[in-house]
């Protein structure tokens, strides 16, 4: 009987833990909607600002915001991907690789506005870049690059052994094997690895504040060496930084809205990813 | 006795420390199926794997001896094991064909070996589809991703791509241990027609298997070669007490 009622105990402790977390979300997305869903038009979203960012659209945050985070997506891409097959597949098991999976593992925990300082340091004054499209990129793909080569890895350790066999089994060379089985088998965790961290850096404001967002441009980008405006440091600058905090209170609720909507389409974009690719695998 | 396809000498392997194979000598004959049993852990899937070096992916294996394949020393260290594989051909204990589609599994070793022309493709498929009795079953689905197919069909798969590189040697590893009987019939069937073309090498675990395939039977345990023979003579005349008591099923 006693331990009946502390099973039950438990049950319950944990169901209030889950919908507490749940409500929260709830309420998060409730106010920001409620809020910010009036003010988010068709206008809104291919619009500059206007008047000192008290009226018009965001679309040079938005604009900057996706270019920026593709740029550093492309870089990332394939640094971490060819990392992690290194790591995975060739690497030794020994100390020292031991010790890049370590340091690499530790980056992932680095706070984001060291990766800012670095890329002022690096990509802005030494490379020259100045501050930009380019050189926010690069620094946000230093962020996502940690978390890219551990799921590109973890994907890779999912690929049976069989399935490596049997390739190797056919007279396929180690990296042939890699190329035409073992690789296309990891698209499906590569891509929702890729796409979350790619979900992650678009949030990020620490990284870009130093390396290319500005205050406010008048024309979207021309070029990877320009300055450019992004949603989450938008959405700072309305909350905090203008003059007319009270007056544009609505707009910085629907800048939330819409920076949580590209994330969330991201995600969803990864969820469907791996729902296609699986679709058909055992 | 027929002609030796594979003549191992004096084979001895160890993993780490501990000695998986002591001591192997055995004449495998050309054309034929030769059967390895012996209870779970006495070896002979590690032999097995020794005929197509597929140990070589465990640094922690370490193998001494002769493994003569016609005129090639299958362990010496100039022996490319990728040209080795395309003349010896495996199928494993589980279907493992790849996530692509039907004909694409089976033409998967003729493109990486470049043994076929493109324009050869779709007929050297459907010869390996046919001589593997799975061409009527897929004939019209074979952009279908071969992970559709049922699980006797998917090692029929496995064995179409291995014989689509016309290999010499095809070894398998336990082939029907994932199977229902009627598939497992079905793998069985293949297996003789395909006698004569390849000489092939089965690890089973099951005696009557052995007894419907095998023309060839070496029983092992405990990494040793306790006796080898013809199927019928290891069966129902066994030399060694051991193999008696195996093959009678007093354990395994």
């Amino acid at each position: 009987m006693k331990r009946k009622i502390i099973q039950m105990l438990g049950l319950a402790l944990m169901i209030t833990a889950t919908l507490l977390v749940v409500a929260i979300l709830g309420v998060v997305l409730f106010d920001l909607s409620s809020k910010g869903a009036p003010s988010i038009s068709w206008a809104f979203l291919t619009q500059s600002p206007k008047h000192g960012m008290t009226e018009g659209g965001i679309l040079p945050a938005i604009f900057g915001t996706t270019a920026v985070t593709l740029l550093s997506t492309l870089l990332a891409m394939p640094l971490g991907i060819g990392c992690a097959v290194y790591l995975h597949e060739y690497a030794p098991d020994n100390t020292f690789s031991r010790l890049i999976r370590a340091s690499i593992r530790n980056l992932a925990g680095v706070p984001s506005i060291v990766y800012g300082l670095f890329g002022v340091a690096i990509f802005v004054q030494f490379f020259g870049m100045g501050a930009s499209v380019l050189a926010a990129g690069c620094t946000l793909g230093l962020l996502t690059l940690p978390s890219i080569i551990t799921t590109t890895e973890e994907a890779l350790r999912n690929v049976p052994r069989l399935t490596r066999e049997g390739a190797l089994a056919l007279g396929a060379t180690k990296w042939e094997t890699i190329r035409t089985v073992v690789l296309p088998s990891a698209v499906p965790g590569i891509l929702t690895g890729v796409i979350l961290a790619l979900s992650r850096g678009a949030g990020e404001t620490a990284p870009i504040l130093f390396t290319g967002v500005a205050f406010y441009t008048r024309y979207l980008p021309g070029s990877v060496m320009d300055e450019f405006m992004a949603l989450p440091y938008h959405l700072y600058i309305l909350s905090t930084q203008h003059h007319a905090i009270e007056q544009v209170r609505p707009l910085a609720y629907a800048t939330a809205l819409t920076l949580i909507g590209l994330v969330f389409m991201l995600n969803l974009t990864a969820f469907w990813v791996r729902a296609k690719y699986q679709h058909g695998k055992d | 006795m027929e002609k030796t396809k594979i003549e191992i000498r004096d084979l001895d392997l160890f993993f780490g420390k501990k000695q998986a194979l002591k001591n192997i000598s055995l004449h495998i004959p050309e054309g034929k199926i030769t059967a390895l049993i012996g209870p779970s852990g006495c070896g002979k899937s590690t032999l097995l794997r020794c005929l197509n070096r597929m140990h070589d992916l465990n640094p922690q294996v370490k193998m001494s001896g002769i493994i003569q394949l016609d005129e090639l020393n299958l362990l010496h260290g100039n022996t490319n094991p990728v040209h080795l594989r395309r003349r010896v051909g495996m199928v494993f204990q589980k279907a493992n064909p790849f996530p692509k589609s039907i004909a694409e599994n089976v033409a998967y070793g003729l493109k990486i070996n470049n043994l076929c022309h493109k324009t050869q493709m779709a007929t050297r498929v459907e010869k390996s589809l046919r001589d593997s009795f799975l061409w009527e079953e897929v004939k019209d689905e074979l952009a279908e991703s071969a992970l559709t197919l049922s699980g006797g069909q998917q090692q029929r798969l496995c064995i179409a791509r291995a014989i689509a590189v016309e290999p010499e040697i095809i070894l398998l590893d336990e082939p029907c241990s994932a199977l229902d009987p009627i598939s497992t019939g079905k793998i069985e069937e293949l297996m003789l027609k395909l006698r004569g073309r390849f000489t092939q090498v089965i690890v089973t675990h099951n005696m009557q298997q052995a007894q419907r395939v095998a023309d060839y039977t070496a029983f092992m345990y405990l990494g040793e070669l306790v006796e080898f023979g013809e199927t019928k003579q290891i069966f129902e005349n066994p030399q060694q007490d051991l193999t008696r008591n195996y093959v009678e099923g007093h354990f395994g």
